[in-house]
């Protein structure tokens, strides 16, 4: 399978389940994920805004379709290409664009930035900066949940490139063999950095690499609202049911360089220029209008209403100081006596 | 301490710290390589516990460091305790991403939304002839990242009392059991028995030289300074105990009496902890000391596997004694 960047959304009749309700839900998340990376993208070309950044444009649909089957007490890990996972899960749209402009507003008072964003209360536990390195971390708080008898959930999201390094590895074993309640989901965008997914591996699924591990493991157009809720459904029932661990492949494209000013020349220009011609908001845009029958008009309240939201947490995060200077020896030890001094 | 408590080996209070802590809270855990019973462990620190609190609690792990730390990280984040065992400490190489990128740092990136209440035990080699791979003290490395908590006891009471308190401490402990001194004895309080992390323990006291020093080095320290007590020569021992947080008091009060501080370590001498001691020392009672700070660490070598060199490799008693009666 091969990313649909041409096929038609929601071939194959999987719509079963999307409501109207959650496929607005998902317009909704959608719509704010681009309209953020937009605005932001248009912040730190003017010199408005400075930060370093990476694109989630063309991957909004994976986090979106998933966060309609979780629940705010389900756990995500992510990565620092996870802003789109970070608004599907919930943070709070004026603390998530604070933090990533280090204001001490922002989820970690500015600490953190763009690279690590979590919120607890929306169960974003850990956003991480090293390609890997939460799927061992989400193996742990699915391992919680098996422990304290609850049904909670993690998803922990990944790219393609984190499935060349050795935790991955260690922790999908380890998820398998303990039968815990976790979702891989790895977001294949075709590119690990700068190099092209056939450059770093000869597998030419994922999907069935992993599910070598001894767990359930499927591949799907993670372009696709239907096809990706449908996915969803079926792997975070299962983990929330006790049957232990999914691995998805959802096969995406990354529309842009690795981060915001890094050169593309080494993407196929005609490929590039494709997918972004069937770039999945646009596409789930216009099946919502063309195959659902959602008015034009619901559309561009929800589009309205979002870009006034995105304004706000934009000029909320220009108008917080930053952190003062006491927030430097804060929040290294749970005691500041441990302190060396 | 009274000198009625029953003796116990170092292993064994280890064990009693982590029985007490599991019965007394279901978020404690454990989880390493081969720590289920039969083996309990390869130094036998949970033996016995798989078999009391199941193996839900006490769990066994593949060949996973990265796992193993990562796994302890995630659980901790929504409040559990986990006890991770990384069986040697050079292992700490492999596992280190988790270590330095996540665990001492989550508190911080998070804005302290979020914090990594872990235990790590690992066990140090050195003095066995196990080669340059089995037998580093690596303490130093983990001191030098802001976050991490670094505990080495010396005794088998010490190693109680430490343990329980990093178990319920809230941020990521590194619990260092130097495996020449698992299985010396020596007193335990029996029951629930804390030591607060960060307060070091006067082993002996002395008048002319302080030795500020830990884990497998005290022994040698105290052997060193009896021998001089003979010669006259009074040595105080200054066992840190933890090195973050480090009782710099401590370290000061007693060097401020005997004016001539060495400092003794099983880690590398270059770049090692002695060196932060030494220039605390230095700079803090600067024109008040009767001698230049000494420091003895490990040689600027990875370790020999010939006992010959291995005996050169690290301090021991009869060089730390020399040294001492060098500059009294």
């Amino acid at each position: 399978m091969t990313v649909s960047t041409t096929q038609p959304v929601g071939s194959g009749g999987a719509t079963d389940g999307l409501t109207d309700d959650a496929a607005l839900r998902i317009f909704r998340t959608v719509t704010t994920i681009r309209s953020t990376e937009d605005r932001i993208i248009r912040g730190l070309s003017s010199g408005e805004l400075r930060m370093t950044y990476y694109t989630v444009r063309g991957q909004e649909v994976i986090p979106a379709a998933i966060c309609e089957h979780l629940r705010r007490d389900d756990y995500m890990v992510t990565t620092y290409r996870g802003m789109h996972d970070c608004i599907a899960k919930g943070i709070p749209l004026d603390e998530l664009v604070a933090e990533m402009c280090g204001k001490v507003t922002g989820t970690s008072k500015g600490k953190g930035g763009p690279m690590h964003l979590s919120d607890p209360q929306s169960g974003l536990m850990v956003t991480t900066g090293v390609v890997g390195g939460g799927l061992p971390i989400a193996v742990g708080l699915a391992l919680s949940s098996k422990l304290r008898g609850t049904d909670q959930v993690t998803v922990v999201n990944f790219g393609d490139g984190a499935t060349s390094i050795g935790a991955t590895h260690e922790a999908c074993n380890l998820a398998a063999l303990w039968e815990v309640p976790v979702v891989f989901v790895c977001q294949n965008n075709q590119y690990g950095e700068h190099t092209k997914f056939a450059d770093y591996t000869r597998s030419p699924s994922l999907a069935e690499r992993f599910r070598g591990y001894g767990m359930e493991a499927r591949t799907v157009d993670g372009n696709s609202v239907p096809a990706m809720h449908e996915a969803a459904a079926e792997a975070i029932g299962r983990a929330r049911s006790g049957s232990g661990p999914v691995f998805l492949e959802c096969l995406t494209y990354r529309l842009g360089g690795h981060s915001f000013g890094a050169t593309t020349e080494y993407m196929d220009p005609e490929e590039l220029s494709q997918a972004e011609a069937n770039e999945p908001v646009g596409r789930y845009r216009r099946w919502l209008v063309d195959q659902r029958g959602i008015g034009e008009d619901v559309l561009a309240d929800i589009e309205a209403s979002v870009v006034s939201n995105v304004e706000a947490a934009v000029g909320a995060a220009k108008a917080s100081p930053p952190p003062g200077p006491d927030e430097l020896l804060t929040d290294v030890f749970s005691n500041a006596e441990a302190l060396p001094r | 301490m009274t000198t009625d408590d029953p003796i116990h080996t170092l292993s064994e209070a280890v064990n009693q710290a982590m029985d007490i802590a599991m019965a007394e809270d279901p978020d404690v855990f454990a989880l390493g390589e081969d720590i289920e019973d039969p083996i309990g462990g390869v130094m036998k620190g949970t033996k016995g516990l798989s078999t009391k609190y199941g193996r839900e609690r006490v769990r066994n792990t593949p060949i996973s460091e990265q796992a193993i730390v990562g796994a302890a990280i995630g659980a901790s984040l929504v409040g559990m305790r986990p006890i991770a065992e990384v069986m040697l400490m050079d292992f700490f190489a492999v596992a280190m991403d988790q270590v330095a990128n996540h665990a001492a740092k989550l508190r911080y990136m998070s804005g302290g939304r979020t914090n990594v209440p872990i235990t790590i035990r690992t066990s140090v080699g050195g003095g066995r002839q196990f080669g340059a791979q089995h037998s580093q003290s690596l303490e130093a490395w983990m001191m030098h990242i802001p976050g991490l908590k670094v505990a080495v006891p010396s005794t088998p009471h010490d190693a109680k009392g430490l343990l329980y308190s990093c178990i319920f401490d809230d941020d990521p402990c590194i619990f260092m059991e130097t495996m020449s001194l698992l299985f010396t004895r020596g007193p335990v309080p029996p029951g629930r028995f804390e030591i607060p992390l960060g307060v070091a323990d006067v082993k002996r006291a002395g008048d002319d030289v302080t030795v500020v020093t830990w884990g497998w080095q005290v022994p040698e320290a105290l052997a060193a300074a009896e021998t001089l007590a003979d010669e006259g020569i009074s040595v105080e021992v200054v066992d840190l105990r933890t090195l973050v947080p480090l009782d710099r008091d401590a370290i000061l009060r007693s060097v401020a009496k005997t004016t001539r501080a060495v400092v003794v370590h099983a880690a590398t001498q270059f770049a090692g902890p002695g060196a932060e001691i030494a220039s605390l020392v230095g700079h803090e009672l600067f024109g008040r000391l009767s001698a230049p700070v000494e420091r003895l660490g490990a040689a600027y070598s990875p370790v020999p596997y010939a006992a010959e060199l291995e005996s050169l490799h690290y301090p021991e008693r009869k060089r730390i004694a020399a040294t001492i009666r060098a500059m009294a």
